[in-house]
């Protein structure tokens, strides 16, 4: 997608909820405000709830991405320090 | 004197199987309690009862062993801390609720200012048999709605706002009856499939769905002797006034339709759910 440049990459497909948004969230605290972060995720419970948890603790969501394999890059704008 | 145990049991008070000892039980309005109301249960339960409390299975508290003879010395204690006895027996029971949208994410409605309104407007009323009221915020019914004879269950209305939709996908994955689909930047929604949990619009990045809170409602649930679940006879409410004119006339149908001793449930099957249907339908369209 040529629209977003991401500045870093995480992947939480090897965890399950919660440590699914906790992994997101730690990959967001190491960014900077406006940085874009791409978040790897499985389809079923993180691609349900973890987007929703992350718009709760403030970031901006831009797209999510269907991978087609069962995986989900979820594109995030960070907000605030 | 002949010990009066309808009337005690009226005011809250359990007879035990332990002679001239009561439980006593509190008046808990949404499962809430203050911490000085706690403090205060807390002392009671020291000084009056064994030094523990019993957690109902509805959202009440009791004090166990409180002594036949200490019942006014109790009340008064009670009364000093903002606490007050609850009932038992044929009338409307306990409101029951979950934390609703004031505290919990997921929660559609103040499920708390409600259990307060009906607890106000029906606590202790007295009816042919017990009448169970429980409210749950949202679909997860953390509180069983469908339990109660007549339950609540906050839910969210949608409708696309495509002005502010930027396609990112997110509201389809977060919706679990698959009632959304996105195709060409453009998203549908399909109403039959919608239940009304919010899910759509509280993981939405732009707000780009009009959200309209509201109840779906459900009578007859029982999960005691004899377990049914709660149906919902009527569409989704919007309005809280309506809401309250669908309880008043739930209440009043059992109130002329019961026997004595009959529950919400077997009255309807009785009497028929077709005639209830007509007349809550009265209210619902009127």
């Amino acid at each position: 997608m040529a629209e977003f440049e991401i500045n870093e990459s995480v992947d939480i497909t090897d965890v399950v909820c919660p440590t699914t948004f906790v992994k997101a969230k730690v990959a967001l605290e190491e960014l900077d405000e406006g940085q874009i972060l791409s978040v790897r995720m499985n389809d079923g419970e993180p691609v349900q709830n973890v987007p929703r948890s992350i718009k709760e603790e403030g970031h901006k969501i831009l797209k999510l991405i269907d991978n087609e394999d069962g995986t989900y890059d979820l594109i995030v704008q960070k907000v605030g320090e | 004197m002949a010990v009066d145990y309808a009337t005690l049991k009226k005011g809250g008070f359990m007879r035990q199987k332990q002679k001239n000892n009561f439980s006593l039980r509190l008046r808990v309005v949404g499962g809430n309690l203050t911490a000085v109301q706690l403090a205060k249960i807390a002392e009671v339960a020291e000084k009056f009862g064994d030094g523990h409390v019993h957690l109902t299975s509805r959202q009440s508290v009791e004090i166990p062993f409180v002594k036949l003879d200490d019942i006014d010395k109790v009340k008064a204690a009670l009364a000093d801390g903002g606490v007050e006895p609850g009932v038992c027996g044929p009338r409307v029971r306990t409101v029951t609720a979950c934390q609703g949208e004031a505290i919990c994410p997921s929660g559609c409605i103040d499920t708390y200012a409600l259990a307060k309104e009906l607890d106000e407007r029906y606590f202790a009323k007295e009816l042919p048999h017990k009448f169970k009221f429980g409210i749950t915020g949202c679909q997860n019914n953390c509180l069983k709605s469908e339990e109660n004879d007549l339950g609540i269950k906050g839910g969210i209305k949608v409708a696309w706002k495509k002005e502010n939709c930027i396609s990112c996908g997110v509201c389809v994955k977060a919706c679990r009856s698959e009632a959304i689909s996105l195709q060409d930047g453009k998203i549908t929604l399909d109403e039959s499939k919608c239940n009304y949990c919010g899910r759509c619009c509280k993981s939405c990045p732009t707000d780009a769905w009009e959200q309209t809170s509201g109840y779906i409602v459900s009578f007859g649930g029982l999960f005691g002797n004899k377990i049914a679940k709660g149906e919902p006879i009527i569409p989704f409410i919007e309005d809280h006034d309506k809401l309250m004119e669908i309880c008043d006339a739930a209440v009043q149908f059992f109130a002329e339709n019961a026997n004595a001793g009959e529950r919400f449930r077997s009255c309807l099957e009785r009497v028929g759910f077709d005639k209830f249907k007509e007349k809550i339908e009265e209210v619902y369209y009127g």
